[in-house]
């Protein structure tokens, strides 16, 4: 029960996470800067009887990733901007048929082609909305490589629990970064896995609620439990159902299997909120400059609070309310031309000023740029 | 130590990006202190000049990029051109004798390191292993033996000796260090 | 033969309209399968968006209708996540040769075991009658309304290029050689591709002077080809015919096959 000390690369943590939850597939396309979590599968899986393959394009690796994953195998692709573009329609296919899944995007300066090898995070809003109609997302964003290794994990347990893609926001900053990283023993690890019916598959609904956590069990293909799935509306048989009714309930379901559970799945850290007047929030690789530009406002006696969000979607409301209630500048920094800005300023109070410090030009943004943003820095 | 940011630059397939990493993984082994190392990805990273990175820290590190380097390593011309001009105040620099460098302030050495490795080893390939080995002495971020045992887990199989003997040379390079000193071009012109 | 069983009669009538000739091919595909034996459990059918990718829907496996292009992607994932699993693609001309056509190309190539049936009516049904890359030139369609000015693609020859272990055409007319193509492709370890051409009164005929069903299906019986015949006609006769019959059938080692091979390999030391 030893804690692994070692040097690890973000890319290289997210495949030792993903692993460690049990992950025994991952179908991609090679993409920078993605291209190590697909170098470093594609070394570790088939010693370990997993399987990798490189698809033909990106569309079809998310495709095989879901496929996989009603076989039975936990399963992963990653991806950048491009690539997370082409996905979206089998990311929103997931999210109906309610498959387990992740994808991990490592995200690049964009829009189009953009900036291959430079770091951004402008693909936060394209999380939770990428795929046409409503439905339900769950993100997270690291801001370390050791977080890169526990989110992943957390991101397999998470689509296990809740039948659904979880998407890892990695950023080339992170992705690309090699660190000190000291992570929990295997043992410590708590993995999680999908229901299996109780019932026998003579009688068994595969979008029948048994339990009322509202996640139906889903067994693999070859198990006995024969059962229809399509991206169609359909009911607790499986079956496409055209009916209001039918329709409703199941996209409420959708939505309430998150919310009912959503204040369980704010990961965060917080530094010096109660003594602040003033509050940094930041995620990924903007937040090591946070950290930074929070240390330095510190040092120059500010009274300044740092919340870093892990968990991006479901956006943390409750967390960001009560950090940022009582303060009379909320700065909030990200690699885009502003994103999570939009959130924060719908759930704040609207006489708290609230200022964004943005980069969007490829360069990661720098404690300067932050700085400049709050109040009594000269 | 507080954060010290070491820059390595050279010409692409010097082996510097891995003389970064493996300096960094011998941080990680054999000292309690944090560390980081970033390199050039893409275009970059192909022709000409190319870089590695390193921060240690005795703690957290924060934002992760080198921005004003304590120290630098050019072995060519096109690197030190690229890659000096935001190095610190009084940082240290280290340039191959072929580097027509300009005087920093700070504590410079022009060493002979391309030529005395191709005359001692009769090959450069471990320029970059030799230039690892002169760093460390001049920082002592971790024991020789220990530098040695790091560089010999990374080294391709078969190439052992070679790199033992870089080893070698970049400590005797070091052990004269002083002798390669260069000062201010006034200070010369007045002796 | 009790076929009954491998249908959900609880889901029939199907959605397909009158004289579709899509109800035959399922007919023969479940005819294929009861001849090989398989258990309905380890049986995987995928398709995509289509007519024709209704189909699984009826049919008492483990069926997964995808999104539009895509399923032999997803079947891949199956095969390869489990190769015990029997993994069916059920697909059209819109589906599998327009925006599927680089899936299947590369399943080809790899010969994943995955058995692949194109119901070819040379139209996009389910979206009212748009012409399809499998269309034959001069056809009407809604967004040909001049004649299609495009040479439709021969996957069969395709598919045979890009190393399709079993490749194959037949007509629904001619019901009993559909019948033995499905029974020969799902007898084989490696990828196969089974064409059936069949027919779409409503979008295709009634626009193309094939005024009914019994037309069409006449139509098929005096434009078909048998491929050993074709092999001694010149080009300019087979314009406008169906070559069927069997294109190719080889026996390379199938992809999962390969890999599982892989795997012992390394996990024994060997690599």
């Amino acid at each position: 029960m030893s804690e692994r000390v070692s040097l690890m690369q973000g890319n290289e943590a997210s495949v030792e996470g993903a692993l460690d939850a049990g992950v025994r597939f991952y179908a991609g396309y090679p993409i920078t800067p993605s291209s190590e979590v697909a170098e470093d599968f594609a070394a570790k899986l088939p010693p370990l009887g997993g399987k990798f393959i490189q698809m033909e394009d990106e569309i079809a690796s998310m495709a095989a990733i879901v496929g996989a994953s009603l076989a039975g195998k936990k399963a992963v692709t990653a991806t950048s901007g491009p690539g997370f573009s082409l996905k979206q329609e089998i990311i929103g296919f997931a999210n109906m048929i309610e498959a387990p899944c992740v994808v991990i995007n490592v995200q690049r300066a964009g829009p189009s082609t953009g900036l291959p090898t430079s770091p951004a995070q402008g693909d936060m809003m394209q999380a939770r909305w990428g795929t046409h109609g409503d439905h339900p997302a769950l993100a997270v964003a690291p801001s370390s490589v050791a977080d890169t290794y526990l989110l992943t994990f957390q991101a397999v347990n998470w689509a296990e629990r809740f039948r659904m893609p979880v998407m890892v926001m990695l950023d080339e900053t992170i992705g690309h970064l090699r660190e000190k990283v000291i992570l929990p023993s295997r043992e410590e690890m708590i993995i999680v896995n999908r229901k299996h019916p109780q019932g026998s598959p003579q009688s068994f609904q595969p979008y029948d609620i048994e339990d009322e956590d509202l996640i139906p069990p889903l067994p693999p293909y070859g198990s006995g439990y024969r059962f229809h799935t399509t991206g169609l509306y359909h009911d607790e048989t499986g079956f496409p159902a055209n009916r209001p009714e039918i329709t409703k309930r199941l996209l409420d379901r959708l939505h309430d299997k998150i919310d009912r559970y959503k204040e369980t799945l704010y990961l965060y850290d917080s530094f010096g909120l109660r003594q602040a007047n003033q509050l940094i929030i930041s995620y990924g690789g903007a937040a090591r400059s946070a950290k930074a530009a929070w240390r330095i406002a510190r040092e120059k006696g500010l009274l300044v609070g740092l919340l870093i969000l892990k968990t991006i979607w479901p956006f943390p409301e409750e967390i960001v309310a009560q950090a940022g209630h009582d303060k009379n500048n909320i700065v909030v920094a990200e690699m885009n031309r502003g994103q999570l800005i939009g959130e924060v300023e719908r759930i704040m109070d609207k006489r708290i000023p609230i200022r964004g410090a943005q980069r969007a030009d490829g360069v990661l943004i720098t404690p300067e740029q932050i700085l400049a943003q709050l109040e009594g820095v000269n | 130590m507080g954060r010290y940011e070491i820059r390595l630059s050279g010409a692409g397939g010097q082996g510097l990006i891995l003389a970064g990493f493996i300096l960094a993984e011998a941080v990680v082994r054999f000292t309690d202190q944090e560390v980081i190392q970033t390199q050039s990805y893409g275009p970059e990273a192909r022709g000409g000049a190319s870089k590695a990175e390193v921060i240690i820290s005795d703690e957290e590190i924060d934002y992760p990029q080198v921005t004003k380097p304590d120290f630098l390593l050019a072995l060519t011309q096109e690197a030190y051109n690229k890659y000096n001009r935001d190095l610190k105040e009084y940082g240290t620099m280290i340039v191959d004798e072929r580097v027509d460098a300009a005087f920093r302030g700070g504590p410079t050495y022009v060493v002979p390191i391309q030529r005395k490795t191709q005359e001692r080893l009769g090959t450069r390939l471990v320029v970059n292993v030799v230039s690892l080995a002169l760093f460390n002495h001049l920082h002592e971020v971790v024991p020789v033996d220990k530098l040695q045992e790091a560089v010999l887990e990374r080294v391709p199989r078969g190439t052992e000796d070679l790199n033992k003997k870089a080893l070698e040379l970049g400590q005797e390079l070091a052990q004269e260090l002083n002798t390669y000193k260069v000062f201010r071009e006034e200070e010369e012109e007045d002796e | 033969m009790e076929l009954e069983k491998y249908f959900r009669e609880n889901k029939l009538p199907h959605i397909w309209c009158p004289g579709c000739g899509h109800g035959t091919v399922m007919s023969s595909i479940i005819r294929g399968i009861d001849k090989a034996g398989w258990d309905p459990n380890k049986v995987v059918v995928v398709s995509g968006i289509g007519c024709s990718s209704r189909a699984p829907g009826y049919m008492d496996f483990n069926t997964l209708h995808t999104v539009h292009g895509r399923a032999i992607a997803f079947a891949t994932g199956i095969k390869l996540a489990n190769p015990e699993l029997k993994v069916i693609v059920l697909t059209g001309d819109g589906d599998g040769a327009a925006i599927g056509g680089n899936h299947l190309i590369h399943a080809c190539r790899r010969n994943i075991g995955i058995k692949v049936v194109l119901f070819n009516n040379y139209i996009y049904g389910m979206t009212s009658g748009q012409y399809s890359p499998m269309t034959p030139e001069g056809s009407l369609a809604t967004t040909s309304p001049y004649g299609n000015i495009e040479p439709p693609f021969d996957l069969c020859e395709l598919t045979k290029s890009a190393n399709a272990n079993f490749v194959a055409r037949g007509t629904v007319y001619h019901t009993r050689p559909l019948i033995s193509y499905m029974e020969k492709a799902f007898a084989k370890d490696g990828f196969s591709y089974v064409e059936a051409i069949s027919q779409c009164p409503t979008y295709y005929g009634r626009r193309n002077r094939l005024k009914s069903p019994v037309e069409m299906l006449e139509w098929q019986k005096k434009n078909s080809v048998d491929i050993k015949k074709a092999a001694d006609m010149e080009p300019e006769e087979l314009q406008g015919k169906i070559v069927t019959g069997i294109f190719a059938d080889r026996e390379k080692e199938e992809y999962t096959a390969r890999y599982d091979r892989l795997i012992s390999e390394i996990q024994g030391g060997k690599k």
